[in-house]
């Protein structure tokens, strides 16, 4: 993309946002009314008028007059001047030697850079209205000069930008291979850094131009950088403040166009900030959990005897479908697994029964527990399921546990709860837990931080937390795929054992079949957002009745034959939103005909199959004939 | 952990000297002849070489230097061009009336400020519509105007607070706190902003964390979520922010000082500045700068022990 159209497509992007179009009209008023304040100024701004001193607003002076008859619109037009020419010179200043400095730390990088970054540091420490003060004293309250060193002392915020923005550039492949093609460094810099970091450059200018008002006003307020009788923004303020009792309408001129042309300032820095943020299209700040959407519709009633069920459960983002009509239970000490390759919705899918989607999901379909339909339920009920009747533990355990807190007080948090202990009893319940888990000492690990735990003993705590509520149903997302090899298999044997103990059932959610061989009683295989087959273990593995099973199996190097070269998936995962109508493993599969691509495909029982084994696929003859064609070869 | 305070603690002596040394040569390279511009353009030749002398300007600028870095060791500050007063004499009965109007404003704006942050992370929209209006107010409101404006509402049109003025503690402890309020709300205004976008953002963060995520599902409770887990975790960075806005609290008292007429180092800054009083303002530079500096500290050792890295480190 050219950097002329990029700079039209800003441009476009800026006006769509009406606030920063009206800021940066309002400003555009502001700078030709006050450049052409000799024009159009009706008053000469020193002319004193004793017969309407302190008037408000009149035909002959629109904005009053103050306490010597002065006509505070013209002193506001001419006043202006001091304070523009001054935004401009500190922000010209900060700006240039900003951009300089930083692009030279930044791509640079080395001793020199944090020798300049622990500088700017040091500007950034010292409270720069004393440097401020004495620039004044030094040069007889010169208005330049105060300005000037007010843009030296804003250096930082653009240099940390320019910085912060050259050193992330630095990296890129297209930088190298400048270098490699033996463009000297300048030329790199100006040709290829400062295009792509001049968006953040210019929002923070405006920021700072918004700052630098501010500051200039303060000090024009103390009559420092001016001098009166000279008419300045800020100095009107401290006029307006010497007849505060006799008129207080003069307040109003000189605060608020300071005030509006701050705020101008500020709205058009955010229209920038949206208009050149190429990064991402929603750089929306992230929205805090609330409520997820439930989509009524007929209810169904639940599986018979399951402890945990799903039946027809959907859940979209924005109208876009990234699980559709999933359904599978649960029964007491049963494992059930969920597998499928990133992208197949099955974390979608356990976040929906947690109740842990964000607002813009919208849910339909049922989700059943102990006879109970979650998805409507009243809050209150959804709250005590949480961790008594379903628990959760999460993929990487490191980052599962509140950093924050010790072992003993974030599981003690969640069994006094669960279970009303405090005190003594409370401890001693954890304690138990931490050994139920299989954590060795657990007095010494109750006493620990998070980040004083292996990844291993990090998991264990994890399921001991989930264990606090006495859990009828554990969902385990991923638990073992952070984990060392080594340790993965004992925490799928302590999974193992939990459930033979308590009697819970687990829903455990990965992409490694070997977890499933090990773990699972029947699985649930997904594939772009919907279950293709489900079934006993034993009989799925045995006799895949979908090709995408057939195609993991195969691609699996524990469950593939010995001596037979793995085989991997031509193709990709189809992304929601561009799901086909048909068949979603279509485009990847051998066996799909042009039937598999016209209508959607039901999930129907597999022929001649014992249990509950089902597949999406109306090929199905055809794949258990091939599979036992290759089991007679 | 004693070492990173420790290192710490010298990089905040290094700060303390550099200032200083800052401001001096700022002061020797700058073009003007100081006993000029106090004497005012007319004086005679004769006239300013004396006064040039008896400052002992008229001897070279690293012999200054030395002189005022070992007056500045053993708490020596100079004298007074104006007034012949000692720095310290003329700054010390000044500190207690800057440090309560500024601790007063740091207790507001921190208090304020988390308060609106975990109004608009729990859920409410409202709040956050709140939170952006006042964020662009808290820069757009400048300090100087707000506080003339406070004093038209509340002093002259109201007649609740004091318009200007101050009341030792000592001498009536009621007065005292009335003539703060108003000038501590103008200063901490501006920094509500900040308090309260950070608070919200790492709030927003944690509650968006793995953890929170965990934590809920296994049972814990939204109130124990935000108000435990989430503000505990955001305590960190919310407590490094209270520095930077503290340090910008600083200038701002300044401009409040000379607003509401309170005789602190603010008032005293801008006047010596008029009267061109070089050694003054460079003895409020140190006083500022200490102050900045202890703040640092404060904030370091609160943050160590906040933080159970560095703790257990």
């Amino acid at each position: 993309m050219s950097s002329v159209s990029q700079r039209f497509r800003v441009l476009r992007q800026y006006l769509r946002r009406p606030l920063a179009v009206v800021a940066a009209a309002f400003l555009l008023v502001i700078i030709v009314a006050v450049a052409l304040a000799k024009v159009i100024a009706p008053y000469s701004p020193l002319e004193q008028d004793y017969s309407a001193v302190l008037s408000g607003p009149t035909g002959a002076h629109p904005l009053g007059t103050d306490q010597l008859g002065r006509d505070v619109l013209s002193r506001l037009l001419v006043g202006g001047q001091v304070t523009l020419v001054g935004i401009a010179e500190a922000v010209v200043v900060a700006v240039v030697i900003g951009i300089v400095v930083g692009l030279v730390a930044g791509y640079l990088g080395g001793p020199l850079d944090t020798v300049l970054s622990r500088l700017t540091e040091l500007v950034m420490a010292i409270p720069g209205i004393v440097v401020l003060l004495m620039t004044y004293a030094l040069t007889a309250n010169n208005p330049h000069a105060g300005m000037l060193v007010l843009g030296l002392l804003s250096v930082p915020t653009i240099f940390r930008v320019t910085r912060g923005a050259a050193a992330a550039v630095r990296g890129e492949t297209f930088i190298s291979a400048s270098r490699v093609v033996g463009i000297g460094r300048i030329a790199i810099m100006a040709r290829h850094v400062l295009p792509n970091v001049w968006g953040p450059i210019i929002v923070n200018t405006a920021v700072l131009a918004a700052v630098t008002l501010g500051i200039q006003g303060g000090l024009n307020y103390l009559a420092l950088g001016v001098n009166p009788p000279a008419p300045s923004w800020g100095g009107m303020v401290a006029e307006a403040q010497t007849a505060l009792q006799q008129q207080p309408w003069l307040m109003v001129p000189s605060g608020l166009v300071i005030a509006l042309t701050i705020a101008a300032f500020l709205l058009i820095a955010d229209g920038l900030r949206d208009a050149t943020d190429t990064s991402s299209a929603q750089s929306a700040p992230v929205a805090a959990p609330r409520a997820t959407n439930v989509v009524d519709e007929a209810v169904t009633t639940p599986p018979e005897g399951a402890l945990l069920a799903a039946s027809g459960l959907s859940v979209a983002f924005g109208g876009t479908t990234v699980v559709r009509e999933v359904a599978f239970a649960v029964q007491p000490g049963e494992t059930v697994g969920i597998v499928g390759e990133s992208g197949s919705g099955k974390t979608v899918t356990a976040s929906a029964i947690l109740d842990s989607l964000d607002g813009s999901a919208a849910v339909t379909g049922s989700v059943w527990f102990e006879g109970v339909e979650l998805l409507r339920a009243p809050k209150a009920v959804r709250r005590a399921t949480r961790g008594s009747g379903i628990a959760y533990i999460s993929q990487d355990p490191m980052v599962a546990l509140d950093p924050s807190f010790t072992v003993q007080s974030q599981l003690g948090e969640l069994v006094r709860r669960h279970h009303g202990l405090r005190g003594a009893a409370q401890r001693a319940r954890v304690l138990r837990l931490l050994g139920q888990v299989g954590l060795p000492e657990p007095g010494a690990i109750a006493r620990r931080h998070p980040h004083q735990l292996s990844g291993g003993m990090a998991q264990r705590v994890s399921i001991a937390m989930a264990l606090a509520g006495d859990p009828k149903v554990l969902i385990a997302d991923e638990p073992t795929t952070a984990l060392d090899v080594t340790i993965q298999g004992e925490i799928l044997d302590l999974l193992r054992r939990l459930r033979d103990e308590t009697g819970m059932g687990i829903v455990i959610i990965t992409h490694d079949l070997g977890v499933i061989a090990d773990l699972a009683d029947r699985v649930v295989v997904m594939y772009a957002g919907e279950v293709v087959e489900q079934g006993a273990v034993g009989t799925l593995f045995a006799e895949p009745g979908h090709p995408y099973t057939r195609a993991l199996l195969a691609a699996n190097p524990i469950a593939s034959e010995r001596g037979k070269p793995l085989v991997s998936i031509p193709g990709s995962v189809p992304r929601p939103g561009s799901w086909p109508t048909g068949c979603h493993f279509a485009a990847r599969c051998p066996f799909a005909t042009d039937a598999c691509t016209r209508a959607p495909i039901p999930l129907a029982p597999v022929p001649d199959a014992s249990g509950d084994h089902a597949s999406r696929c109306i090929r199905i003859d055809a794949v258990l004939a091939d599979s036992t064609d290759r089991r007679v070869a | 952990m004693i070492k990173t305070l420790g290192l710490r603690l010298l990089a905040s002596l290094v700060l303390l000297i550099a200032v200083p040394t800052v401001t001096f040569w700022l002061q020797a390279v700058t073009p003007g002849n100081v006993a000029q511009q106090i004497l005012g353009i007319g004086a005679s030749k004769e006239a300013v070489a004396q006064l040039n002398h008896q400052l002992g300007l008229d001897r070279p600028v690293w012999q200054r230097y030395l002189d005022w870095l070992g007056g500045f060791f053993h708490g020596d500050l100079g004298h007074s061009y104006v007034t012949g007063d000692s720095v310290a004499n003329t700054l010390g009965g000044r500190v207690g009336v800057s440090l309560s109007l500024i601790i007063g404003a740091l207790v507001v704006f921190s208090i304020v400020g988390v308060l609106l942050g975990i109004l608009s992370t729990s859920g409410n929209r409202v709040w956050g519509r709140v939170i952006d209006v006042v964020s662009t107010a808290g820069i757009a409101i400048p300090n100087f105007w707000l506080g003339v404006l406070l004093i038209g509402v509340f002093a002259v049109q109201l007649n609740l607070l004091p318009a200007t003025g101050y009341v030792p503690p000592e001498q009536d402890a009621g007065a005292w706190i009335a003539s703060l309020v108003l000038p501590v709300v103008a200063l901490a205004f501006a920094g509500i902003t900040g308090v309260a976008k950070q608070t919200r953002d790492q709030m927003l963060v944690s509650l968006a964390s793995p953890y929170a995520r965990s934590l809920r599902a296994n049972g814990a409770s939204e109130a124990s979520l935000i108000f435990r887990h989430a503000l505990r975790n955001a305590s960190g960075p919310i407590i490094t922010v209270l520095g930077l806005i503290f340090v910008g609290a600083l200038s701002g008292s300044v401009v409040v000082e000379n607003i509401f007429v309170l005789p602190g180092l603010g008032s005293q800054a801008v006047l010596s500045t008029t009267q061109r009083d070089l050694p003054v303002i460079q003895g409020i530079a140190v006083y500022f700068t200490i102050i900045v500096v202890v703040v640092n500290v404060v904030i370091d050792v609160v943050n160590t022990i906040l933080n159970p890295k560095a703790r257990t480190a």
